[in-house]
């Protein structure tokens, strides 16, 4: 079986190392990086909780071969934080201030696409974030307090 | 880990066409989300694969001199549904795209891997049908284009040959312009779900506006593959833009369309949905194509 040297920033921080050509995305950020809020979830794509952002936008890393991140940039909530203050991100914040989270599960991967969101530079209204948010599976809050805390973020002003 | 037995990584068109022909066995991953939940579902267990997903020549929309529409076969979901050519000349293609899934599935999927599969539910299959897009395809003896009337061979089954890849779908400037159209996806879900039933119409109306110069209507999942409603078609083609006339369509695609019984709906179900969501889609390409419908 297949090895290969990839070269990619990883939460801002330049990495080389050798891939089991086999692996997912997801399987080399929780396994060789250590990268947990990675969550190993349904692995076909279907309820957001391996959501990374690559070159910034959203993918669900059970479904994205690691090898395909060489020459990439890849962000996981690890790299969120401030690295000078360890401050939350913005976004982090909200969820906090909000209560948007319960068992957390689903949480990593819904911020990753509230980042995405952030970076489109746009505002949503409640009914666009609903769609922004229906590649993430929550099964405890009903979705309610996760959308005040994107709209604080991404909402649109009244 | 998946359990594939070899990854052969292309980066170019050229690359990919010799891998092709070296490894004719491998089977050809874009995106993935079909192939990488395949192969965690162990269906396709050892397989070779040859990765196009790294062919960055075959992204992007662009308008050719003489009108034709070109949209790379690697291009995203996401692309496609935003993506202001499309929105400008076929914006029902950038609706159907955006029907897919869920966001992080548009970032990932290619519209080509939508219509390379074979699958009848293909959200972006049925309205490529019905726009008379035509396939390119890139192989060991150039290029080759494929209309996508001839394109489904069977479920499953596309009209890729050894040694081939899709490169671009397209769409010519004599199959859009002057036509406007619409798609309806019946299903369980607003997301993350997979059409029960999917009716994309387009027409052109006579400069009147007054009757449907012509009628294009394609389905997905009303047979083993995307398919076109010839009959319906025929009923629509010359008449009115009435009421009446909508429902002779609609009654017509009867003998069109063959549904089956799975897990998610009777066949009689899809059967209703055919004519109902075609009434919908042939009121709404009217109305969009500037015709007047009373008491509709």
């Amino acid at each position: 079986m297949g090895f290969k040297t990839i070269t990619f920033t990883l939460n801002g921080r330049e990495r080389t190392c050798s891939v089991d050509v086999r692996m997912s995305l997801t399987e080399l950020l929780r396994e060789e990086f250590g990268l947990t809020s990675v969550k190993t979830g349904c692995e076909v794509g279907e309820c957001g909780a391996c959501c990374v952002l690559v070159d910034g936008r959203a993918y669900n890393s059970c479904i994205y071969l690691a090898v395909w991140a060489d020459g990439k940039s890849v962000l996981t909530v690890e790299g969120l934080r401030g690295p000078a203050t360890g401050q939350l991100h913005p976004i982090q914040q909200a969820f906090v201030d909000e209560a948007a989270v319960q068992c957390g599960f689903c949480t990593p991967g819904i911020i990753m696409t509230a980042v995405e969101l952030i970076g489109t530079g746009k505002t949503y209204t409640r009914e666009e974030l609903r769609r922004a948010i229906s590649g993430h599976l929550c099964r405890c809050t009903g979705y309610e307090n996760i959308l005040n805390a994107l709209e604080k973020l991404v909402g649109e002003k009244k | 880990m998946f359990d594939f037995s070899a990854l052969y990584e292309a980066y170019s068109v050229r690359e990919a066409v010799a891998l092709r022909q070296e490894h004719p066995e491998a089977k050809i991953i874009a995106g993935g989300s079909d192939q990488l939940v395949k192969l965690r579902d162990g269906k396709l267990a050892g397989c070779e694969l040859i990765s196009i997903y790294t062919i960055d020549e075959l992204r992007g929309v662009s308008l050719g001199e003489d009108g034709t529409l070109r949209i790379g076969a690697l291009t995203s979901f996401t692309d496609v549904s935003e993506n202001e050519l499309i929105e400008r000349l076929v914006p029902v293609l950038g609706y159907a795209a955006g029907q897919v899934g869920g966001p992080q599935v548009r970032n990932i999927g290619t519209i080509g891997g939508n219509v390379s599969n074979g699958v009848t539910s293909a959200d972006t299959g049925a309205t490529l049908l019905a726009w008379d897009a035509v396939m390119e395809l890139a192989g060991p003896e150039g290029t080759r284009k494929v209309p996508a009337a001839q394109w489904y061979i069977r479920a499953g089954q596309v009209d890729i040959r050894p040694g081939e890849i899709l490169t671009a779908v397209t769409i010519p400037k004599g199959a859009y312009e002057g036509y406007s159209g619409w798609y309806m996806k019946y299903a369980m879900r607003n997301a993350m779900d997979i059409a029960t039933l999917g009716c994309s119409v387009n027409v052109r109306l006579t400069a009147d506006k007054a009757a449907f110069q012509d009628v294009r209507i394609a389905y997905s999942v009303a047979g083993p593959v995307p398919m076109r409603a010839e009959n319906a078609e025929a009923a629509g083609r010359g008449q009115p833009v009435s009421p009446e006339t909508i429902e002779r369509v609609a009654q017509a695609v009867g003998e069109d369309v063959h549904p089956r019984t799975s897990w998610r709906a009777k066949a009689e179900f899809r059967g209703y949905l055919a004519q109902e969501l075609l009434r919908r889609c042939l009121t709404q390409s009217a109305k969009q194509a500037g015709g007047v419908l009373h008491g509709v």
